[in-house]
């Protein structure tokens, strides 16, 4: 029997140990599951884990699928640091996605370099207005963030679907459901032939080392972290709650409604009912993963795209459900959080008191 | 509009609110010891597909709805395991069981996709069915309908004039005095979290069951996220939850209603609505900082750690 005793002070080294402890800890527990659906443990997870990342195309496909969990990811988690909950980034990604769908579909036709910069920006303030309302609501009314956001997300697939049903109906569709096709001045260009990982992974490594340096050299990151690992030390040097709701809610917004943009005008290339199987939800694993740290964030956007890669390539190979990934993904963060207690606390071996050392009792 | 109408309407509204009283009344229990539970979507999905699960193989809605509390409170025993025996952070951890359930949910409902069961009957009372206007209002409804309302009175009267009750809420209020005059703290608020969690699973299995007898995934579509909203619309009182989900069940009731009473609006816009109301409403509650802070549970989302 042991007992957990608190460290003096947090362990760095566990900080960094336990998202890989928590890596660990799901592939064990999926390899289990594997042999319990009857597969054969470490071929299901060569399939799953490893051979997705073998091939070239494969690696394509995993830069594609962290693209948008990158950018929503590094958003998230400037706010998390901040103690501001932003838990609606796939509703602020999809009104990005709608945002610059309607750009795209408006200058149809259009052969000019400015439409894609164009499609950018209106992304991007999609996603920021989206995020405002939730923003607004905080800071004016005290109403929690978490509920807001995650009701607007409702609310905007409802609005996808009600565009791609009606007003943005591609009239020659045969009745489907989805918008047009976008043009070639709409298309993200991509980053090699064959592949198709487009121009949004570059920008999302723009994100990653911008969100480093607004972390580690400005006043506004150094306010936010303040504020989120004490909010009293951070009342007490004037620092504004309501400055870190809005920037937090803008930011991450403006970087989801990207993620929209680069999903639409990437491998979709159109406006239909369902933009993201979920890479909003799955941002907030990645941003805790990740230790909310822009550079953890990308490597745990990787991670997570991988599961994603090879839920598929499990599904079309070894016949396994493609619910499989949304478990794994929800394994990993439960595990994280259980590991994080390494971090704060320490195992301790129950020293028998019965019979007292003589050095103990003298001292 | 005619009668009949409005009576079909009123009736299905009680439909649609009793998951929302099931999982609210859950909640604000675990809530009352403060403890947050944001995973209250995941566990409503998993309660959802158990039950619909156990329902299909053993052809019992009882033991659906009783294989559903049980699932619940196995998420919630994930959930305060990490919460308070490791101490993690509760918004995380929540949000971490929702995620988990979803894909949970998904998981295990994938062969049932297509099945249907017979949905829970409704009870006829003697006389009091057949009445005109009252009878369908009042006598039609299966039992769970019944039996959430009369949980929601029992647990307004557990809280307030209980041992236990005092207990919880001297736990969620003060956990760190609760501790020193003897409280198990932390045994209290497993107890909270399961209750919450069996409610919640219940509920969730009331929509696969009742509502709709069948298994969509995702089909519980943010009812775990408006009924954690209606723990605060309730001020954390049980009676207001009643009121608070019967208004959503109204309103959720509208969207397949609104077409016929001639709201010429697209489905879309009629389905958004119980998102919207909730956001009203929580603006509605919340702009008065006065009726949160005297209500809310001063140790609601803080850990407790006993030394």
């Amino acid at each position: 029997m042991s007992r957990l005793e608190a460290r003096p002070e947090p362990s760095r080294a566990m900080m960094l140990a336990s998202p890989l402890i928590a890596a660990l800890a799901m592939l064990v527990t999926g390899s289990i599951l594997f042999l319990f659906l009857g597969q054969e443990p470490l071929h299901a997870f060569y399939v799953y884990f490893i051979k997705p990342a073998t091939t070239l195309y494969g690696v394509g496909e995993l830069l594609l699928k962290a693209t948008p969990l990158i950018l929503c990811g590094v958003g998230l988690a400037i706010g998390f640091r901040a103690d501001v909950h932003n838990i609606g980034a796939d509703g602020q990604l999809t009104m990005g996605a709608i945002a610059a769908g309607c750009v795209a579909l408006y200058f149809d036709g259009v052969e000019a370099q400015w439409v894609l910069p164009l499609m950018l920006l209106a992304g991007a303030l999609g996603g920021m207005a989206w995020a405002a309302i939730p923003a607004l609501l905080r800071t004016r009314f005290n109403t929690s963030e978490i509920l807001v956001s995650l009701m607007l997300v409702y609310v905007a697939y409802l609005l996808l679907s009600y565009l791609v049903h009606g007003p943005l109906r591609d009239p020659d569709g045969f009745n489907f459901p989805q918008s047009k096709m976008f043009g070639d001045s709409a298309t993200l260009p991509l980053l090699v032939e064959g592949l198709r990982v487009n121009a949004a992974f570059i920008l999302s490594l723009v994100a990653v080392a911008g969100a480093w340096f607004f972390c580690r050299h400005t006043f506004a990151g150094y306010r936010m972290q303040v504020s989120g690992m004490s909010p009293a030390a951070a009342l007490y040097a004037g620092f504004s709650a309501p400055k870190n709701v809005w920037l937090a809610f803008l930011v991450s917004g403006a970087m989801a409604g990207l993620a929209g943009v680069g999903e639409v005008a990437g491998p979709i290339g159109q406006l239909q009912p369902s933009v993201s199987p979920g890479y909003g939800f799955a941002a907030i694993i990645v941003a805790y993963v990740g230790r909310l740290h822009p550079v953890g964030v990308l490597l745990a956007a990787l991670l997570m795209s991988l599961l994603y890669i090879g839920g598929e390539a499990a599904q079309i190979e070894l016949q396994l459900p493609s619910a499989i990934t949304g478990l794994f993904q929800g394994l990993l963060l439960f595990y994280l959080l259980a590991a994080d207690l390494f971090i704060h606390y320490r195992f301790k071996p129950r020293v028998r008191v019965a019979t007292p050392a003589k050095s103990e009792i003298a001292a | 509009m005619n009668t009949e109408y409005v009576i079909a309407f009123l009736a299905s509204t009680a439909g649609a609110a009793t998951p929302l009283v099931l999982a609210s009344s859950g909640e604000l229990v675990a809530e009352r010891s403060g403890v947050l539970n944001l995973g209250l979507e995941g566990i409503m999905l998993v309660g959802a597909v158990t039950g619909f699960m156990a329902t299909v193989h053993t052809g019992s809605l009882t033991l659906g709805l009783a294989a559903a509390l049980a699932a619940g409170m196995a998420m919630s025993l994930i959930f305060g395991f990490l919460v308070l025996t490791l101490q993690t952070n509760q918004v995380a951890t929540g949000l971490a069981l929702t995620l988990f359930g979803i894909g949970l949910s998904a998981f295990l409902g994938r062969d049932l996709v297509g099945q249907t069961v017979a949905p829970l009957p409704a009870l006829s009372f003697p006389v009091l069915s057949d009445l005109p206007f009252v009878g369908p209002l009042l006598f039609r409804f299966d039992a769970v309908v019944y039996l959430s309302v009369l949980l929601v009175i029992a647990l307004g009267w557990m809280l307030a004039r209980t041992r236990i009750g005092l207990q919880i809420r001297a736990v969620g209020e003060a956990p760190h005095s609760a501790h020193a005059i003897g409280m198990p703290v932390i045994k209290l608020r497993y107890a909270a979290v399961l209750f919450g969690g069996a409610m919640a699973g219940v509920g969730g299995a009331y929509m696969s069951l009742a509502l709709t007898p069948m298994w969509v995934e995702g089909m519980t579509a943010g009812r775990g996220w408006i009924a954690l909203a209606q723990v605060v619309f309730a001020t954390w009182k049980p009676r207001n939850v009643v009121l608070g989900a019967y208004l959503f069940g109204g309103v959720t009731v509208l969207q397949f209603h609104g077409q016929g009473m001639g709201l010429a609006v697209p489905s879309q816009f009629l389905s958004m609505l119980p998102y919207v109301a909730t956001i009203v409403i929580l603006v509605i509650i919340c702009r008065d900082p006065k009726t949160i802070l005297l209500n809310k549970p001063m140790s609601l989302g803080q850990n407790f750690k006993a030394d």
